[in-house]
């Protein structure tokens, strides 16, 4: 066994055992840090790949910030799991369908003779110095150029139409304006009133 | 089974520099917290530590050694297992990110093409630290901490990230060596001219990052005593001191790296070398320490406010302009 396979099968082990626990903790934040246990261990099994862009983009992306925002929100929710597991039975036979769906479709494209090993061998090893990024980016900006300025702006349109849905402008809410606070002058609010300091004495009361 | 020798050497040798790395880098905190009390001291005109050694130099190791005979308290009501994780997960990115910063042209542990990629992604990783020591507390005031480390973080991740992709567009290059050595030729030639406003983007945005006065809410004491740390006694709430010393160090460095010219000698006629880089990281560390002296603690939508509507979009134009510059003859100014 060579250093890269034992170091492929270690990374693989914890990739399956994060994977499972992220649907068999108990507690939902155990389970999403597990998720992202197992993204970082998919990271370095494509780094070993020579895939270290897309590497350290899902660690960039995905553990950096989809995982922190989903974490967020996993620990302020209120998750009664039991409530959650109440359907499992009734969902059991749907799901099972689907899995073994997933799993024949699988096998269909791994397990045919289109995909071997001998139809398609080891990538020859690239040099030291050769740079994932640079062509990726050559590819991204020149070949499929339509095809990743689509992606994008319908990315756009997602995130549009997701702030359109969910923006309410409250009538209520004591909502501060940092340029107007900047640009407030003193007789907007203050009002200095000219009175004497000491009242003069009403005729009658200093006998007392 | 016989025993692959070489492989052994190399892993032998990789630990070895790890340690020649970690050690100073550990003694480089130590000292840093020194300079904070004595230069925030004479800021505010008081002398700082001046009882343990001479002019106070060993109150660091006292404070070291009183952190380490101190007792480790864990709440009864905490998550254990991620309790204990939680400075692991804070100390561990501060230390990694460290891997493939260059000190001189020879002088880096992991020469790796996408050094600035690498350090993006690794420093993303210690905000898990700071979110699953403030839940796992199971305390109100260290989930208020979590929380607003959590979304502060987030937020300048993006600036921060942007100002990168300035400097990167400038050298042409991921690689942190690659991007100093496109700054050869003097002080006019260091990316902080032509990338000034990314400069002050990142610089500022490098202090919200480490939750470092006037940004860090995340301990904000007059309001949530000490934020997610306020469970952690001993030794574990000194490991979240070093991680956020070790951070400063490295956004220092990383300035340093890419807009102040590293190992790179300001005027052509002295030699390069590690000396400049470690007196230019010096000097923004001082920014930092004077910082924290001089302005009172932003609010949180200020920070906010700060980060999505200032930065992002002052990012992005300047982004576009260099972008747009490149294309003119003048280009040769923003290489």
């Amino acid at each position: 066994m060579t250093y890269t396979t034992a170091i492929f099968y270690f990374f693989a082990a914890i990739l399956v055992f994060a994977g499972l626990r992220v649907i068999t903790a108990r507690n939902p934040v155990h389970a999403a840090l597990f998720l992202v246990l197992a993204f970082f261990t998919a990271a370095g099994l494509w780094m070993l790949l020579e895939a270290e862009f897309l590497a350290i983009t899902l660690v960039l992306v995905y553990v950096g910030a989809v995982m922190v925002l989903f974490l967020f929100v996993v620990m302020m929710l209120d998750i009664n799991l039991d409530k959650l597991r109440e359907g499992f039975w009734d969902y059991l036979p749907l799901a099972g369908f689907v899995s073994v769906l997933l799993v024949i479709e699988m096998a269909l494209i791994l397990g045919s003779r289109h995909f071997g090993l001998e139809v398609m061998g080891t990538p020859a090893p690239h040099a030291a110095d050769y740079s994932n990024t640079k062509e990726l980016g050559r590819l991204l900006y020149t070949d499929y150029v339509y095809a990743f300025e689509l992606a994008a702006v319908i990315l756009l349109v997602a995130i549009v139409a997701a702030i359109a849905l969910t923006l309410r402008r409250r009538k209520d809410s004591k909502y501060i304006d940092p340029a107007e606070q900047v640009r407030v002058k003193r007789n907007d609010r203050l009002r200095i009133v000219k009175m004497q300091a000491v009242k003069k004495p009403v005729a009658g009361e200093g006998d007392a | 089974m016989s025993i692959d020798w070489v492989a052994v050497q190399a892993v032998v040798w990789t630990l070895i520099k790890i340690m020649a790395l970690v050690v100073p880098l550990m003694l480089g905190v130590a000292y840093l917290t020194y300079a904070e009390r004595k230069i925030i001291g004479w800021m505010q005109v008081r002398i700082g530590p001046n009882r343990v050694g001479f002019q106070g130099l060993l109150q660091p190791i006292a404070d070291a050694v009183k952190l380490l005979m101190k007792e480790i308290i864990i709440p009864s009501g905490a998550n254990k297992g991620l309790f204990i994780l939680g400075p692991i997960l804070v100390i561990a990115p501060a230390l990694a990110a460290w891997a493939v910063i260059p000190f001189t042209d020879t002088l880096v542990l992991a020469d790796i093409n996408a050094g600035l990629l690498y350090v993006m992604a690794i420093t993303s990783m210690g905000v898990y630290g700071v979110i699953v020591a403030g839940w796992a507390s199971n305390s109100k005031y260290a989930f208020l901490g979590a929380m607003r480390s959590a979304a502060q973080i987030v937020s300048y991740e993006i600036a921060m990230g942007f100002a990168l992709v300035g400097v990167l567009m400038a050298s042409q290059s991921l690689n942190l060596t690659d991007i100093v050595q496109g700054q050869v030729g003097g002080l006019h030639q260091w990316y902080i001219w032509p990338l000034f406003p990314l400069f002050i983007v990142y610089l500022i945005a490098g202090v919200a990052e480490t939750n470092r006065a006037p940004f860090d809410v995340a301990e904000g004491e007059s309001e949530i005593v000490a934020g997610f740390h306020v469970e952690y006694s001993g030794m574990a709430f000194a490991v979240f001191f070093l991680a956020e010393y070790a951070n400063m160090i490295l956004v220092a460095a990383l300035t340093t790296l890419m807009f102040l010219g590293g190992w790179l000698s300001p005027v052509t006629f002295l030699p390069d070398g590690i000396v400049w880089w470690l007196a230019k990281t010096c000097f923004v560390l001082f920014l930092f320490l004077w910082f924290r002296a001089t302005f009172p603690r932003y609010r949180y939508d200020q920070i906010m406010r700060l980060g999505w509507k200032v930065f992002i979009p002052i990012t992005i134009v300047w982004i576009v302009v260099v972008g747009a510059m490149m294309q003119t003859p003048y280009g040769y100014l923003f290489h």
